[in-house]
């Protein structure tokens, strides 16, 4: 009655060594600290990996980050298009794209406070645990997968704007620039959607808190309508939102129309620079929090 | 390779380990046996380093789960009660993943991914999502993602629970081999038989301590005599019976139920079913059938295990 089908030594198949059981069977070979870098990182690629093909088997889940940007861009421009005043030159198309843009770097917050909390709410999170794996890998891969996954959505931005007509007029250099920027504030706003996702108690709640954060922030901001003529006080809030800098700095770089180059803000002023200082500002407090909390909340 | 001494682990005021020793010599499987909320799950994520203990100290393949945790995961495996996959990702996707956070190089982890589907009877469903498995097959999975490092110390925590006869007993072959090829195991289970035909040793643990352990035919032996079955030809007054054979009853002897018989405790030793059948045989007694059955273990847990914990 035993199971004839075992067999631990055809577990490598022929042609490979045969690791000896005596010691661990692992391939790693050093433990000087390029060593461990070189196998954290392979955890990343690992981990964010993982994220991506959860995907192929739920495609559904993309639903979301595709349809709502191509929502946004259709009802901007032709529901709200004459309703919305702009001031000064330029089409109203031509800033709303950018402001989308900037609106979907932000939500990459969402993805990463979900999917953090669903992992949580399994065991996976202890198989993981249990591995002599990098912890802090968990959630580098999965703010990386979350922004790769942006960035499909913005492309799909990018497409539906040109496609209503949005045109930029800038050179490849200001392009790149204006795409660094928005990686790096998607890829900070990750690390805080991350730390939502640990703190909640668990996915529904994660959701609910990532909202009541990114609609308040993305509806005071520049995105969708020029702050010039927003009351003083909210003025100020719009004026320093990272969105707001973001769709700013963008529209800059893309020679798009930005009627807030002539708010005698700073952010508004500089605002590739204030985009670059919110994002390491926020990456910098976020990532050891966030690491922290996470080793505290699976602590031991 | 595993040992422990005065773990213990409070949840707030709920004690779930209150001072637990244990000793696992390599190469040797220990299983864990107690009633729900005994601790068994608690103990185990205290040695695989997922709970870190209030007090106590315990080693792992030499090392210490507190403080040298990172080298105790290089060497063990574990499969959790509830199983720990990603339920949106294919088995062999999981296998692979796992395979490659344990560190080992991608063809390899594809290799062992492969082998121990197959070994696993998981090839069928490989490349399904985990989330249209039955639970049986989740636990399978789980086992095999816990082989993938090639383990020196396994876990099972409950490795059996909800599987069917066959699938159990698969896997029972597969911890018979791996024991075989010197891999030291400690499992926990509810199934007394299980325990009788996987363990070296057993350790009874209730309210998050020990109360007795030793080999399955050591707790059998405490739990003391053994019960003889005797039934006798329908001419045969059992009184009469009764009285040739009382020398040898360690303990009240009792009418069987629906059978003209008889059922008397015994001190088992060899021999002891031959005298006694002479001696009725001499007194002109026709025996139908006699059979002398061990204590189970089933005896020995419910007189060592005693109310079940809250
Ligand atoms: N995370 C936790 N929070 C609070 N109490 C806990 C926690 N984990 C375990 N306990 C408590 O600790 C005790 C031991 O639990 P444990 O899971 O170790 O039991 P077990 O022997 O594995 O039981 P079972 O056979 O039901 O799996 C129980 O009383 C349980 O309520
Ligand atoms: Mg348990």
């Amino acid at each position: 009655m035993r199971a004839v089908v075992w067999s631990l030594p055809d577990l490598d198949g022929p042609g490979i060594e045969e690791p000896s059981l005596a010691g661990p069977a692992q391939d790693a070979a050093g433990t000087g600290w390029l060593d461990g870098l070189r196998w954290a990182l392979s955890d990343v690629r690992v981990l964010a990996w993982r994220t991506l093909a959860r995907i192929a088997t739920t495609p559904e889940q993309l639903l979301n980050v595709t349809l709502l940007p191509l929502v946004f861009v259709l009802l901007f421009s032709y529901v709200f298009n004459g309703a919305i005043v702009f001031p000064g030159h330029g089409s109203y198309r031509d800033y709303l794209i950018a402001g989308i843009f900037a609106v979907n770097m932000g939500g990459t917050a969402q993805g990463a406070a979900i999917g953090m909390a669903v992992d949580l709410s399994t065991g996976l999170i202890d198989r993981f645990r249990s591995l002599p794996m990098s912890r802090a890998a968990v959630i580098v891969g999965r703010t990386v997968a979350d922004l790769l996954t942006t960035l499909l959505g913005a492309a799909v931005t990018v497409l539906a704007g040109l496609a209503v007509g949005w045109r930029v007029h800038a050179s490849p250099a200001s392009l790149l620039l204006a795409l660094v920027f928005a990686l790096m504030f998607g890829y900070s706003a990750a690390w805080a959607g991350a730390c939502v996702g640990i703190l909640a108690r668990g996915p529904e709640s994660a959701q609910a808190v990532g909202l009541t954060v990114i609609v308040p922030l993305s509806l005071t901001s520049n995105a969708f309508i020029s702050t010039a003529s927003l009351p003083s006080a909210l003025q100020l809030v719009a004026n320093w939102n990272p969105v707001s800098v973001l769709a700013a700095a963008c529209r800059r770089l893309l020679g798009n129309p930005d009627p807030a180059a002539a708010i005698h803000a700073w952010p508004m002023q500089h605002p590739e620079l204030a985009s670059a200082l919110w994002s390491l500002a926020l990456l910098a407090v976020m990532a050891p929090l966030t690491v922290r909390l996470y080793i505290h909340r699976t602590g031991r | 390779m595993i040992e422990a001494h005065g773990l213990t682990k409070s949840f707030g005021p709920a004690r779930a380990l209150a001072g637990l020793d244990l000793a696992v010599p390599a190469g040797t499987t220990m299983c864990l046996l107690g009633p729900n909320g005994a601790g068994k799950t608690t103990a185990v994520r205290v040695l695989t380093t997922l709970l870190r203990p209030d007090a106590g100290w315990a080693r792992v393949a030499g090392y210490d789960v507190a403080t040298d945790g990172a080298d105790v995961r290089r060497r063990i495996g574990m499969s959790g009660q509830y199983a720990s996959l990603d339920e949106c990702l294919t088995g062999r996707a999981n296998l692979v993943m796992i395979a490659r956070l344990s560190r080992i190089a991608k063809r390899k982890a594809r290799c062992r991914a492969a082998a121990l589907l197959a070994a696993l009877d998981l090839e069928q469903a490989a490349d399904r999502p985990v989330r249209t498995y039955s639970g049986g097959m989740r636990r399978r999975l789980d086992l095999a993602a816990s082989l993938l490092g090639q383990p020196s110390v396994l876990f099972l925590d409950e490795p059996t629970t909800g599987l069917d006869p066959r699938s159990r007993l698969t896997l029972w072959g597969i911890i018979g081999d791996l024991v075989a090829m010197g891999t030291t195991l400690l499992l926990t289970t509810q199934y007394l038989d299980e325990a009788d035909r996987l363990a070296d040793r057993i350790c009874v643990i209730n309210g998050g301590r020990v109360t007795a352990q030793g080999s399955p035919a050591e707790l059998k032996a405490r739990a003391g005599t053994s019960l003889l079955r005797l039934t006798v030809s329908a001419t045969v007054s059992l009184a009469r019976a009764a009285e040739e054979i009382s020398e040898y009853a360690a303990g009240p002897v009792r009418r069987l139920a629906g059978q003209h018989g008889l059922e008397i405790p015994v001190v088992q030793r060899p021999g002891l079913v031959t005298e006694i059948v002479r001696l009725l045989d001499a007194a002109g007694i026709d025996v139908d059938d006699i059979a002398v059955r061990p204590p189970s273990l089933d005896d020995v847990f419910a007189s060592l295990t005693g109310p079940v914990a809250a």
